[in-house]
């Protein structure tokens, strides 16, 4: 238990995990559209606001976990609910709490029918998401990790498109089915330890059959989650079919879940096995690159192309991850950070136009610019992070990746470049399309540009894109202890091994 | 007053008995000391909870152990008369005799959780089957069909043939040990010969596989659960099912030294419950058919706790059927509800129920992804506690324990299928011209309980395993 602080005073992350769960309860009791809206944009603002004392309050000195909580909850398997927060987790939970107030006003005007059901939803996916990020109990984790799926389906499968039923269904089948073999592996792991204690399973010494094992059983759930080419099929049905809201959550946070698994279990739990697989990885996190940029360049659906931008964006995360090295691992952090901020906004803008027009063909929105001048402005800036245009903070992200990769790596590098080149490809494409089109415009003059709620949902989003990309040391200090002692580990690890193999 | 919760039930019984004399009678009354009966059971459970005894020449024993099932057994009794209550597809003349043979199922049941004597097993175990087979063919016969008929005499005929097994195993034990207490079979089977005494042990088990619908002596289920009306099928569907674990426990138990055998043949057939229920249950499109097979891979999950040949792991087997039966009854009080006449619910009736019946859409949601296993219900923490347990038998070494385990999370993943369509169809599909659903309070207040129950169970396991592993510790 020494690398834990353990939180004395008020307990911030209990209070931060459970506060939108009370929410959604309360809401159980009232009735009322507008009450639902006004009420769950209260809770999820208090909430963003009671994660602001997370990173005043960081020690960003110390690769610790910090603001723990531990209770004993059943002993008879030693499982405990015990929650903690380090350099790696803090962003992802700001993120987390950040981007839900911005969920809520983006579904002010776009979900018209079941409003309360659609809030409550959203409340307990905040529950749980957070939850996943602080859990330092591998029980607790898998099963705040589970709970999410039933949220998600119901926001997908209740409120989605045309196809709901189909994406809804896949989305939960193939989450569900990846992280089967998670349990196992984590109870083989409790077995191994006597412990769920997350920490305590770290830096052990298993054998190599067993690393493995474990490793593909963590690499199934996550990749799916992340998603990484080849398990990537269900994230574009999802997407598409998701209300704004719902898409915004899956591609900000949810993806950051499969991410956030890497780094938080594979590299430390199953160190060697991590030796042994990670040039695999690395060349599938290529093909993903690749593989995604092609496939969005040829979209004509606006939601399609971010999707597919998306496993582009993620493969460039996962590159930086297995490259195992602190530029690369810093990059996948800020490259999370970054895709949730840019992929996020950008799901906001296209739902604002689907609830003008009806549609989320890229036709059907050309030449939108003439009429909407603020939205196109919005959507210029977010389509330049997205290809990381300098000065914006997926600049920063892919920056440090393939800085890092081009350091151990060169091939690797090179072949991750025109992914890059594609990313600019198919933004330029889509932004060209929106804001000018052609010569056959439909007929745009019925639109009406953003309102103050539509500004004021996407301002704070481009806020974060040009702070990121103009100062982003605050964002690398707060985790910079943590990335560069998970690597001294890793790396001293490797040498005992060497050493040991010597001897 | 040891006996107090089988007196109450003997009184119900024996009031129905009374009122079955009378020609007229309001349908109202009969089902309003119906429920008060099953309630005034209930609470006798609570009371008698803490009781210690023996009785009858040591045949019959009260001790938490058979004390908690009771109290399951009264839960499960009270909530499915609840639900029970209209009787909708029962014949009205029949209907005392109706309650009059669920109240003495239910005594023969309470009788069987006590009972430490093979004799007594035997009587307690017929008086609460003969009991349900009367209960199957009492359906009203709307289409002349005479399917409760068929239903009826495939369930005593399979019944019978599961009782031969049983009396034949009974048999060999008395012959092994010359005895017929429980705990002197314990010290006799020491000394016998073992091909002989697990012989007898698995003949008599398969008896209770049979209740249990465990995969070879399954093949009642599908047909019983459609042929029985809604109401006795929920009955069936959960409180039987406590009784069989109970006595299981009790069996698996007298099993000492050479335990292989036993584990790799609890293995295979748990293994096999679980494919034939989940592969089986993924094409059904009635209602009770499907939660019939998923009833019978649940059998395969209870029978990973009983492999382990531990304590620990019956301590887990009793939470996870307590928790089996409480989702099971969630979602048969939803299905006896929208059943507007009590006909045969298909999992397209139940579009769009969210608009029709909000309340009992969300017990529907929550009882289905708690069978299929999702945090943070009890049925996950079932589940998962059972495969940490047989893990935990085998060591992480033994390449078969883990192989079992994993196929046992595989099977998870086969079965939320057909769980989350029964949700869509209920969630996502438009109601369209279904009639709407009514429901009285005492109904949505039972369903809300379950679900209550359903959330604590799981997210609060510790102590009431802690009580169960008590409870199996005492019997050992």
């Amino acid at each position: 238990m020494d690398n834990l602080i353990i939180n004395e005073g008020f307990p911030l992350l209990s209070f931060l995990i459970f506060f939108p769960l009370a929410g959604a309860v309360v809401m159980l009791f009232f009735s009322g559209d507008s009450f639902a809206r006004y009420w769950t944009l209260a809770v999820t603002s208090i909430t963003a606001l009671f994660s602001i004392p997370l990173v005043s309050g960081f020690d960003s000195s110390t690769a610790k976990f910090q603001f723990v909580e531990a209770h004993n909850w059943i002993p008879r398997f030693n499982i405990s609910y015990i929650l903690g927060v380090d350099g790696i987790s803090i962003l992802l939970v700001m993120l987390t709490t950040l981007i839900m107030p911005f969920c809520v006003l983006a579904s002010w005007r776009y979900i018209q029918k079941r409003v309360t059901p659609f809030m409550i939803c959203l409340l307990i996916m905040e529950t749980s998401m957070i939850g996943v990020f602080v859990a330092l109990d591998f029980v607790l984790f898998y099963i705040l990790w589970e709970f999410m799926l039933i949220p998600m389906y119901l926001l997908i499968a209740i409120w989605g498109g045309p196809r709901k039923i189909y994406a809804s269904i896949k989305f939960f089948l193939y989450t569900l089915v990846g992280s089967l073999l998670l349990l196992v592996a984590i109870i083989a792991l409790y077995l191994e330890n006597g412990t769920f204690f997350i920490p305590a399973m770290m830096w052990q010494n298993y054998t190599i059959t067993f690393q493995v094992l474990a490793f593909l059983a963590f690499f199934l759930a996550f990749a799916i989650k992340v998603p990484m080419f080849p398990f990537h099929t269900w994230l574009p049905a999802a997407h598409v079919e998701a209300p704004t809201a719902g898409s915004v959550i899956l591609a900000s946070i949810l993806l950051k879940m499969g991410t956030y698994g890497f780094l938080r279990f594979c590299l430390p739990i199953t160190p060697d096995a991590t030796f042994l697989l990670a040039p695999y990885i690395l060349w599938l996190s290529i093909a993903g690159i690749l593989y995604g940029g092609f496939t969005a360049l040829a979209q004509n659906d606006m939601k399609k192309l971010i999707a597919y931008s998306s496993v582009g964006h993620m493969g460039f995360v996962t590159l930086g991850i297995f490259i195992l090295n602190p530029q690369g691992l810093q990059g996948a952090i800020m490259q999370m950070i970054n895709h949730g901020v840019t992929t996020g906004a950008l799901f906001l803008c296209v739902g604002m136009i689907y609830e003008r027009t009806h549609s989320r063909e890229l036709a059907v929105a050309a030449g939108v610019g003439k009429y909407m001048p603020w939205y196109v402005t919005f959507l210029a800036f977010f389509s330049l992070s997205s290809f990381g245009f300098p000065g914006t903070n997926s600049f920063i992200g892919e920056f440090l990746v393939l800085a890092g990769t081009f350091r151990d790596n060169i091939p690797l590098a090179l072949a991750a470049i025109p992914g890059a080149v594609l990313a600019a490809a198919y933004m330029l494409r889509l932004l060209q399309r929106v804001v000018w089109g052609g010569t056959n415009n439909p007929d745009q003059s019925y639109l009406v540009d953003l309102n103050f709620r539509e500004i004021i949902t996407l301002a704070p989003f481009l806020l974060f894109v040009f702070w990121i990309g103009l100062k982003p040391q605050p964002f690398i200090d707060l985790m910079n202890i943590s990335v560069v002692s998970l690597l001294d580990q890793l790396h001293s690890w490797q040498q005992q091994g060497v050493a040991m193999t010597l001897r | 007053m040891a006996i107090l919760p089988e007196l109450t039930l003997l009184t119900g019984a024996l009031a129905f008995f009374v009122l079955s004399l009378y020609r007229q009678l309001e349908s109202n009354q009969l089902k309003n000391t119906a429920v008060f009966f099953g309630f005034l059971t209930f609470i006798a459970t609570l009371i008698a909870v803490n009781d210690q005894a023996t009785i009858f020449f040591e045949s019959y024993r009260i001790d938490l152990y058979s004390q908690l099932f009771k109290l399951m057994i009264g839960l499960g009794l009270a909530i499915s008369l609840v639900f029970g209550q209209h009787l909708k597809d029962i014949e009205e003349s029949v209907r005392p005799e109706y309650y009059l043979f669920l109240f003495l199922c239910a005594l023969g049941l309470m009788m069987l959780v006590s009972s430490v004597e093979l004799i007594t097993i035997f009587v307690s175990l017929e008086l609460s089957s003969f009991a349900l087979y009367l209960l199957v063919p009492m359906r009203s016969d709307h289409k002349g069909l005479r399917v409760q008929m068929e239903a009826g005499i495939k369930y005593i005929l399979f019944g019978v043939m599961a009782t031969g097994f049983m009396l034949f195993g009974m048999s060999y034990i008395f012959g092994l040990t010359g005895s017929t207490y429980l705990h002197e079979i314990v010290a006799g089977l020491q000394s016998a010969p073992q091909p002989a005494a697990l012989f007898a042990l698995l003949m008599v088990m398969a008896g209770f596989f049979f209740k249990l619908a465990v995969f070879p002596m399954h093949f009642w289920v599908p047909d019983i659960y459609q042929g029985a009306a809604n109401e006795t099928t929920g009955f069936i569907a959960t409180v039987p099912k406590l009784g069989a674990v109970a006595l299981l426990i009790r069996i698996v138990s007298l099993s000492s030294g050479e335990g292989m055998f036993l584990i790799y043949m609890l293995m295979i057939l748990a293994l096999s419950s679980m494919f034939y229920g989940n592969l089986s249950a993924l094409v059904q499109t009635d209602l009770k058919r499907l939660l019939g097979y998923s009833g019978i891979a649940h059998a395969g999950f209870i029978l990973l706790g009983l492999l382990t040949l531990d304590p620990g792991g019956y301590a887990i087997a009793m939470y996870y059927i307590a928790g089996y039966v409480i989702m099971n009854l969630a979602c048969f009080l939803v299905l006896c509800n929208v059943s507007q006449q009590g006909e045969n619910l298909a999992i397209e009736d139940l579009r769009g129920l969210h608009q029709r019946q909000p309340v009992l859409a969300f017990v529907l949601a929550v009882g289905l992804f708690a069978l299929a296993g999702i945090p943070p219900f009890v049925g996950f923490m079932g589940k998962f506690m059972l495969l940490t347990g047989a893990l935990e038998a085998g060591g992480t070494q033994n390449l078969i324990y883990l192989a079992v385990v994993t196929l046992a999370a595989i099977n998870t993943g086969i079965a939320i299928y057909y769980y989350l369509s029964v949700v869509r169809t209920a969630y996502t599909v438009d109601p369209g011209d279904s009639p709407a659903v009514t429901v009285d309070g005492l109904n949505k207040a039972a369903g809300i309980v379950l679900v209550v129950l359903i959330i604590l169970m799981g997210a609060l396991p510790a102590k009431i395993v802690a009580i169960a592993d008590t409870a199996v510790k005492s019997i050992m």
